[in-house]
């Protein structure tokens, strides 16, 4: 079992939602981004996903985008982005990759598993890799006994609800609204009826992502999901501060905060 | 050989290796739907009269041929003849695309179209069957083809789209997708993706290359009334690749002749300043496909550069891959300087401006036909008139404006 899944029976147990936080690899820098999601560690959240960033992201709005651009702009690659996984599950802290799966058929399918693994990574995020073309991607990761994490969303039928969410393991990525990633003044109300779909057909834990970046939009997500995805309003505040010491301490008041949020 | 593309691809979308949808889930359903409707009205003969009375009575079909051998004394003296797309209505063979989409998006009940477009003339295309079809129409451009295609850009507003320059990245063709793909994820339930070219993922290569496969077709029948054989090879340039395909396709069984797409070499395939994807990258994924694509080590997207706006970008087509690794179709690539000889050459000889990604095609003709020599029948794609290149012909020229 990986330390994901773990978590997800940790918090299960302590009837709350488990907290995930993502930033790309390389943002602000390699070493800033270290710091950053230590600071959101430290402020209580439960499990990362470090990003590999990439020149087309086309589920991403604008912040995430400039994140990739800036971390592309000083030379992240896989190097870095395993790196940068390592130091985070080397502080105890469950962590995923999550990519475009270009940079994965790049580097090698097989390879990719291989050094998720070992870099104590639990799996990874594949926002655009569709069940169809997932095979050789599902054989490694099973030989790696890693994660594999798909994206659904609102427009997903059933029947094809169901035969994604039983490749998905460690959790599932329910996108709350159709849109791309970023900070939205409210969650989306086909968050919940998706989630609803979801567990008619599957009992894997699930986690929503897309939109959330305030304490009471954690908590409300929290009342009916597994885990609660932040990601565009953590970069944001590093985006907006004077100093890499100030985005410090932003991070890591968010982080507190929205992890009184997903207690239900 | 049979080279069975078409069997393949109605299937999963692939060819060979290549082609597939990687995209976001949330898209799946809009693909599936776009899959069912263009199934249903392909068996729809109410469909495919409707398009043709568009063909007819819009858009000038069929389009002529035109023998050029003035332009040929240039090329080894080959015969050469060009398949006319210039002279459609918009100047070049988007139209057909755009209005197959279009009558789809109408049987699809949707009321707004999105569009990328490099050259502008998709953007053109797209905006006019918006216009004529009452849908609204949003086309991205990158920023700075919005800056080399400037006519263009006023033609699309005049005809009632929606302009919104991208000024992402490479601030051209492959941003403006980007961007177009995020609007689709966002709008799906109420929005068509109307992509000019036969990559993306699944169903557009396919329906794509059906929609343009009407060049071939045509062209094919005119050359064996004209010379009383099939010509010895078939040209065109190759950005996304849908005009080549058009033309290609219904050649593919015809063993003998030659398919031959012009890729953007931009200042040369050595200096790394081109467009050459199949000639220059390697197999990858971009925009919902797999193919070949200009990529680096990690995996990322490398900056294309050509003259040519609409064959500046960094992907193809995935039948062309598959068409290239089975060795079914050639790929050459031509520089931004070959390019413009043959452009200045084919004006001067012949009468005729072509767009300067066809000028790719025309000098691709000049070295094959000088290869195959004055036996040789070459048939080439003349893909666009050059109209909207008045402005960066001038310059390249040294001609003030
Ligand atoms: C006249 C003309 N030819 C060719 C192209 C390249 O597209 P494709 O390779 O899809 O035919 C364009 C694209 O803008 C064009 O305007």
């Amino acid at each position: 079992m990986t330390a994901l899944s773990q978590l997800f029976e940790k918090t299960r147990g302590e009837n709350r939602a488990a907290l995930i936080g993502y930033l790309p690899a390389g943002f602000p820098s390699h070493q800033e981004c270290i710091d950053a999601v230590t600071a959101m560690v430290e402020g209580g959240v439960d499990a990362i996903e470090i990003g590999f960033p990439y020149s087309d992201p086309v589920m991403d709005g604008p912040i995430i985008q400039a994140a990739a651009d800036l971390s592309l702009s000083q030379g992240t690659g896989a190097k870095e982005v395993f790196s940068t996984l390592k130091a985070v599950t080397s502080l105890g802290t469950p962590a995923v990759v999550m990519t475009y799966w270009n940079p994965i058929e790049r580097y090698g399918v097989e390879n990719f598993a291989h050094s998720i693994a070992e870099a104590g990574g639990s799996g990874v995020i594949t926002p655009d890799l569709t069940i169809e073309e997932a095979l050789p991607w599902r054989a490694a990761v099973k030989k790696e006994e890693i994660n594999s994490i798909f994206v659904v969303a609102p427009s997903t039928k059933d029947d094809r609800l169901a035969q994604v969410t039983a490749e998905c393991s460690g959790f599932i990525y329910a996108a709350s609204l159709m849109g791309v990633t970023g900070t939205r003044t409210s969650v989306s109300s086909s968050a919940k009826d998706l989630v609803t779909r979801i567990r008619k057909v599957s009992t894997t834990p699930v986690s929503v992502g897309l939109g959330v970046s305030t304490r009471e939009q954690a908590h409300e997500v929290a009342q009916y999901a597994d885990g609660v995805i932040v990601g565009s309003a953590f970069i944001r505040l590093l985006q907006e501060s004077q100093s890499m010491g100030e985005g410090l301490i932003r991070v890591r008041e968010l982080a507190q905060s929205l992890a009184q949020g997903v207690r239900r | 050989m049979t080279v069975n593309s078409s069997q393949q691809s109605e299937i999963l979308g692939h060819f060979g290796p290549y082609g597939g949808r990687f995209v976001p889930e949330a898209l799946i359903e809009a693909l599936d739907s776009l899959t069912a409707a263009y199934e249903s009205a392909k068996a729809d003969p109410t469909f495919a009269a409707e398009l043709d009375h568009l063909h007819k009575t819009y858009t000038g079909r069929p389009s002529i041929i035109t023998e050029v051998p003035r332009f040929a004394e240039h090329a080894g003296g080959a015969r050469i003849i060009l398949k006319r797309e210039d002279l459609n209505h918009t100047g070049s063979h988007k139209i057909n695309n755009v209005l197959g989409q279009a009558l789809l998006v109408k049987r699809m009940g949707k009321k707004r179209i999105i569009a990328e477009t490099g050259a502008g003339q998709h953007g053109v295309a797209s905006a006019t069957a918006a216009a004529l079809m009452g849908l609204e129409c949003v086309v991205y451009m990158g920023e700075e083809d919005t800056k080399r295609q400037s006519l263009n850009v006023a033609r699309m507003k005049l005809l009632g789209a929606d302009v919104v320059p991208v000024t992402q990245g490479s601030k051209t063709l492959k941003d403006a997708i980007n961007e177009a793909m995020r609007d689709w994820v966002t709008n799906v339930d109420t929005t068509h993706y109307l992509l000019g070219t036969v990559a993306g993922p699944h169903p557009f290569p396919t329906m794509v290359r059906d929609f343009h496969r009407i060049i071939g077709v045509e062209a094919r029948a005119q050359v064996l009334e004209l010379t009383g054989k099939l010509p010895d090879a078939v040209l065109a340039c190759v950005g996304g690749g849908s005009n080549a395909i058009g033309i290609f396709h219904p050649f593919i069984d015809d063993t003998s002749v030659r398919l031959i797409g012009l890729e953007a070499g931009g200042s040369g395939v050595a200096s790394g300043k081109h467009a050459a994807t199949i000639t220059g990258g390697t197999p990858g994924v971009l925009h919902g496909t797999r193919s070949y694509v200009l990529q680096d080590e990690n995996g990322q997207t490398v900056e294309s550069h050509s003259i040519s706006a609409g064959l500046d970008y960094p992907g193809v087509g995935p039948e062309h891959a598959y068409l290239s690794d089975i060795g079914r179709a050639e790929y050459q690539a031509i520089t931004d300087d070959e390019a413009m000889q043959a452009f200045s050459l084919l004006s001067k000889t012949e009468g005729i401006i072509p767009a300067i990604e066809t000028a790719h095609a025309l000098a691709g003709a000049i070295k094959i036909g000088r290869e195959l020599g004055p036996d040789s029948t070459l048939l080439i794609n003349l893909s666009g008139r050059g109209d909207k290149d008045v402005d960066t012909a001038a310059r390249y020229f040294g001609i003030p404006l």
